[in-house]
């Protein structure tokens, strides 16, 4: 079986149906990039992947264990083998970067303080972003805020990494640099990764496998190749970003 | 009609589904507190910023409530004759009542409402999906060591107030009223006994735990944004302080 599986999930908030029927499956090192609108469900997708949210029916396997039956601790155990970068970072403000990336490895390792020294300016190296240790997440700009989320991501050496809205609020040099960046850890660490956006430049940059997600399920999914030459309206709405057409109707 | 009783029911929904989830927090904060990691560090840190810094705010709260409380009942007390027992309703007032209560209302309002605000931001900057993401439970991480300080500092903040608030008494009375200073301290310790402190800091325990843990619970429930997490904030304080009334009615009955 794939390292995630997601099989038949439902979702609803209020009443809402977010996900509806969702199934997909990742396999072990690939990039999966899952693309959308607004408010289709991108996000609620990858908080049940590392069990932020339970669905309201359906299974997420992770490596063949169902998370959906665990309960918090067996939970915490299986986030051990994720690393999770936040849209806006979602840095820890009373923390300097360097305690940040270190908060993980303090909790989950034995390492002594020269080792996780050590491994905290390995991390911030890999996100190219050496000496901003003592800095506070106020100071960073947004794309040093993001680039820090991914050094605090990838500190415990996780197998799986969740991207959610990497690019979002950056300019499009910015936004450039992280979609680099995710490919150069991607192929580093040859981790899983699995990426929400609504970026098309950055998910074709980084995806192994583009899945579009329209009314709860997934309506499309292909390499970036084929996902560009798809011709379900959607899509073509979508890739294009054309005002008219399916995904507007009714607006 | 109707909807008048439908608002009466939702209010009372409400009301119980808050309670439960205050009590649920309770139950899951000592499971918690009993499991390791133990973040000793964070304890202390949260028992500085919640005792140590409120000193200054008990000190003049509990002085001056001491010095009016002297002077009040002198005043009462002198219409028959009585200006003998000021010391001691002084001492037993502040011992029994006063200090728990007045430190109790203050640290709710200085750092109840803090705790709110600083885990309502965590929560809608998606920080506290961080924690769980990085495979730590929230109610360890903030809620344990937040309600341990309060349930250790309170007691030590009662005593200090205890200390001021008679001491304050006794400078209004032999400095301002001219009492003779040997007799207001014999009468100021004739009357007490061991179960009038003691029913002080269980009393400051008791607060420590309802103010630091609606703190807690109301953050942690914040939706909504920057003015969601105005709201939590003066739930907190409100709630909190409402709690500490009404369990202070009880908890004197108990203790009495």
């Amino acid at each position: 079986m794939a390292t995630i599986s997601l099989q038949n999930l439902y979702k609803s908030f209020d009443g809402k149906k977010v996900l509806n029927d969702l199934s997909i499956d990742v396999e072990q090192g690939e990039s999966l990039v899952i693309v959308g609108g607004s408010g289709t469900g991108k996000s609620v997708t990858l908080k049940l992947i590392i069990g932020l949210l339970r669905p309201d029916s359906g299974h997420v396997f992770i490596a063949n264990e169902d998370i959906t039956e665990m309960n918090e601790e067996e939970l915490n155990r299986s986030r051990r083998h994720f690393g999770m970068s936040f849209q806006e970072g979602a840095l820890f403000d009373s923390m300097t970067v360097f305690e940040n990336i270190a908060f993980p490895l303090r909790r989950h390792t034995k390492m002594t303080e020269a080792e996780i020294r050590a491994r905290v300016e390995e991390c911030l190296e890999d996100v190219h972003l050496p000496g901003v240790e003592k800095k506070r997440p106020s100071e960073l700009s947004g794309g040093m805020r993001r680039r820090v989320g991914f050094a605090r991501a990838i500190s415990l050496k996780p197998d799986i990494l969740l991207f959610d809205e990497p690019t979002t609020g950056l300019d499009p040099v910015i936004s450039d640099v992280v979609a680099d960046l995710i490919v150069e850890m991607d192929q580093k660490l040859g981790t899983t990764t699995v990426t929400i956006t609504h970026d098309m430049k950055v998910a074709f940059k980084i995806a192994d496998r583009v899945a579009m997600l329209c009314n709860g399920k997934i309506i499309e999914q292909g390499t970036p190749e084929e996902f560009q030459e798809s011709q379900n309206p959607i899509v073509r709405q979508f890739v294009e970003g054309r005002s008219e057409g399916p995904l507007t109707e009714g607006f | 009609m109707i909807t008048i009783l439908d608002r009466i029911g939702r209010r009372f929904i409400a009301l119980f589904e808050q309670t439960g989830i205050w009590f649920d927090a309770l139950w899951r904060t000592i499971m918690w507190a009993f499991r390791p990691p133990y973040d000793v560090r964070e304890w202390f840190r949260q028992m500085v910023r919640l005792g140590v810094d409120s000193i200054p705010v008990i000190f003049l709260t509990t002085m001056f409530t001491g010095m009016v409380l002297a002077l009040q009942t002198f005043t009462g007390f002198q219409r028959v004759h009585a200006e003998q027992f000021v010391a001691s309703v002084v001492s037993l007032a502040m011992l029994r009542e006063l200090a728990p209560v007045l430190v109790g209302l203050m640290v709710a309002g200085r750092v109840g409402s803090s705790m709110a605000a600083e885990i309502g931001t965590m929560r809608v900057t998606e920080q506290i999906d961080a924690l769980k993401a990085l495979a730590t439970e929230p109610i360890q991480y903030l809620f344990v060591p937040r309600v341990i300080a309060g349930v250790i500092m309170l007691p030590f903040l009662c005593v200090l107030g205890d200390a001021l608030g008679i001491y304050g008494g006794y400078l209004v009375a032999v400095k301002l009223l001219n009492t003779n200073p040997v007799v207001y301290k014999q009468n100021t310790f004739q009357f007490l006994d061991m179960n009038d402190v003691y029913s002080g800091l269980i009393k400051a325990a008791v607060f420590g735990l309802i103010l630091t843990l609606t703190g807690c619970v109301r953050g942690y429930n914040t939706t909504g944004g920057a003015e969601g997490v105005g709201r939590a904030t003066t739930h907190a304080v409100v709630s909190a302080s409402l709690i500490i009334l009404l369990s202070d009615f009880f908890l004197t009955k108990i203790l009495f």
